[in-house]
């Protein structure tokens, strides 16, 4: 008998359930749920389960091996800290939407074929869209519809890309593609998969929304939606070459993107693009330490993520403010919430006895394992911005530096406790990393703890908060907005509309003017002319041989009188026309 | 005793210690650097000692400068009502 339940499945079942409750009742219910999915998943062993045929297409809506467990794993802990964080709140359409948003996520890691890969990945954009509306405000509502229109265009080019896959293998089954033999189907997939790993130029959508979400909201989207989409890249695209050069961009991308932000969970939202960036240049690498890599990454990232989402929200919640700008000095009463913060910052930015040292570095040896120089020495600047950014610049702004003279108190204990978790989990994996290892998919040969490499980083880390401290001025938060991608579709749609205003409006308004004036009274001399000669050429002439066919049939009737001798002679002159007719030819000829 | 720990780091009056304990650390960081033993090394500026502590401080003020650059010059960074 089996011990578990898939976990999809009972998050549904969850998420029927806090409409039908309230209060306590409704709370307590929230932490059972994920608890009771936790539990599912720690019975899980890798195997198969629920194959149907469906539409004379195989399904198979429940296949586990070692990948999708590790993701299981993280997506089971990271539900019950959000659901911990959220405790607090009252919002009943937010707790069914995390319900239903994590456990899509689970349909698509769990999913053996494309299909219900698929539909865990349109109730994902769904649930999650949930999230961001219900902050209800005119901004989250816009970004919401936003974040709505690229993650349904991004489905449609998944579906596009699943059914030429299907037609053309006759395989319905997830599993690694080939680009030689995939042609637009491998294409059309792994855009979709780009999409929602928010690799640049199509990240905007991640660093539009998520900022608008809702406190808690965002705790679960930093988790889930990224980290789906690094999962179906390890599974379905390792060793694509595209998507080292893509991560390594994509790492520094978001560094560059962080120092010019002002907005606290926005500099974090860029921090996921670049962090997301270490996992896809793994992937693309395609060496079992890569892939590895790329998943204990993942890992590390949703509990790290999730914490630093944490500390942001609860300083915007206590404080009511979101911009550098508007924030500083917080540390005198929100302490507890600077060294949670503080810890989730320091294993984003990979620091030694942090979850993050375990796993990144994973991904830059395997670069550099697999001779790609410039992509691990990219990477390691990236790393530097990482702690400058999400170690030093948002803290220092946000809780220490110019006194806002804001006294926020700390938040609420079940959103310091859901904190006190994930920071737990930082500090754990970064001093027993073997447990995290013994989860990963492939075998792992890797001691993070050399003595170089702990000096080296350590050095690479101090020397930029050296270079911090001198250059403090430079960084000042700026109370402006970046330009990114969704420039494209916020502008682009207002000069549409602008071209559809000026130019096409105008071309429209000279057709129908033309066609009404001038055109029109062409036409109708045209018509007038062509009946002109309707009547006098052609009526004339049709008449004219009516009437000369009558005239003649009126002499023929003359002739026939009945009276025998008129016979003869008729006969005997037309004989006389036939035989002189030659004649009279002949004489005119000669 | 977190409350003391946070107040170092944000009251004034710690300035100069904080300054002292930066100091002693990142020398500390360098002379570990120095005497730590290189035996396997994957590319050449794993044999630098150092290596760390300046090409950290060189990203940082790269990252800087050129993140200000490209925002300032290449007007990604705009008002707060651009796009309304």
């Amino acid at each position: 008998m089996t011990e578990w339940m898939h976990p999809a499945l009972l998050m549904l079942l969850g998420a029927l359930l806090p409409p039908l409750t309230r209060g306590a009742g409704q709370k307590l219910l929230s932490l059972l749920v994920p608890l009771l999915v936790l539990y599912s998943v720690s019975q899980m062993v890798p195997s198969t389960s629920g194959e149907i045929a469906f539409a004379g297409v195989e399904l198979v809506m429940f296949q586990a091996d070692r990948l999708s467990l590790v993701f299981a794993w993280v997506f089971a802990i990271m539900s019950v800290i959000g659901n911990l964080y959220a405790w607090h709140t009252e919002g009943t359409g937010q707790r069914v939407a995390a319900f239903l948003y994590a456990g899509s996520a689970f349909g698509v890691v769990f999913a053996g074929d494309w299909l219900t890969l698929l539909i865990g990945w349109e109730v994902m954009a769904f649930a999650s869209a949930y999230l961001i509306f219900a902050s209800r405000n005119a901004k989250a509502v816009a970004a919401g519809f936003r974040y709505l229109l690229v993650h349904v265009a991004g489905g449609v080019l998944l579906f596009g890309g699943i059914v030429l896959h299907g037609l053309q293998t006759g395989s319905w089954l997830v599993g690694p593609l080939d680009a030689g033999q995939g042609g637009l189907a491998y294409w059309l997939i792994l855009i979709s998969f780009l999409i929602n790993a928010a690799v640049p130029p199509l990240n905007a959508w991640l660093t539009d929304a998520y900022p608008e979400a809702t406190v808690t909201g965002a705790v679960f989207l930093s988790a889930f939606t990224t980290k789906t989409a690094v999962y179906v890249l390890i599974r379905n695209y390792p060793g694509a070459e595209i998507l080292v050069g893509l991560g390594v961009a994509m790492a520094l991308y978001g560094v560059v993107f962080a120092v010019l932000e002002n907005d606290c969970r926005r500099l974090l939202a860029y921090h996921i693009v670049s962090q997301v960036g270490y996992m896809v240049a793994g992937v693309g690498i395609g060496t079992e330490m890569a892939l590895n890599g790329a998943a204990s990454h993942a890992f590390a990232h949703i509990l790290y993520k999730g914490l630093l989402f944490m500390g942001a929200g609860a300083v915007i919640m206590m404080a009511g403010r979101r911009k550098l700008t508007e924030l500083g000095g917080l540390y005198r009463t929100m302490p507890l919430t600077v060294v949670l913060y503080m810890i989730g910052a320091f294993a984003i930015s990979a620091f030694p006895l942090f979850s993050g040292f375990v796993s990144k570095s994973m991904v830059v040896s395997a670069a550099a394992g697999d001779h790609r120089a410039a992509a691990a020495l990219l990477l390691t600047v990236a790393s530097s911005g990482t702690f400058l950014h999400t170690g030093l610049k948002l803290p220092y702004y946000m809780f220490f530096g110019k006194d806002s003279g804001l006294r926020p108190p700390e938040p609420p204990l079940n959103m310091l406790l859901a904190m006190g978790i994930a920071a737990a989990f930082c500090i754990g994996i970064g001093v027993f990393p073997q447990m995290l290892y013994a989860l990963l998919p492939y075998p792992v040969d890797y001691q993070p703890y050399t003595g170089v490499h702990v000096t080296e980083s350590l050095g690479i880390l101090m020397f930029t908060l050296l270079a911090f401290v001198l250059l403090l001025k430079h960084l000042d938060p700026e109370d402006t907005i970046s330009l990114d991608t969704d420039w494209v579709y916020r502008r682009g749609a207002a000069l549409f509309m602008r071209l559809a205003k000026g130019p096409v409006q105008i071309w429209e308004q000279m057709l129908i003017t033309l066609g009404d004036g001038a055109g029109l009274r062409l036409m109708h001399r045209l018509s007038r002319l062509s009946l002109m000669a309707d009547i006098r050429v052609v009526d004339a002439l049709v008449n004219g041989v009516a009437e000369t066919a009558r005239q003649g049939g009126l002499v023929l009737r003359r002739m026939q009188t009945g009276v025998v001798s008129h016979y003869a002679f008729w006969i005997i002159a037309g004989l006389i026309a036939v035989l002189g007719l030659p004649l009279i030819a002949g004489i005119g000829a000669r | 005793m977190i409350g003391r720990l946070v107040n170092f780091f944000g009251e004034a009056r710690y300035r100069k210690l904080r300054w002292r304990l930066l100091a002693a650390a990142l020398a500390l960081i360098l002379i570990i650097d120095l005497l730590v033993p290189r035996h396997h090394t994957e590319h050449f500026w794993d044999a630098i000692p150092g290596w760390g502590a300046v090409f950290g401080f060189a990203s940082c003020v790269a990252i800087i400068f050129v993140s200000k650059f490209i925002g300032h010059k290449g007007r990604i960074m705009q008002g707060e009502d651009y796009y309304d």
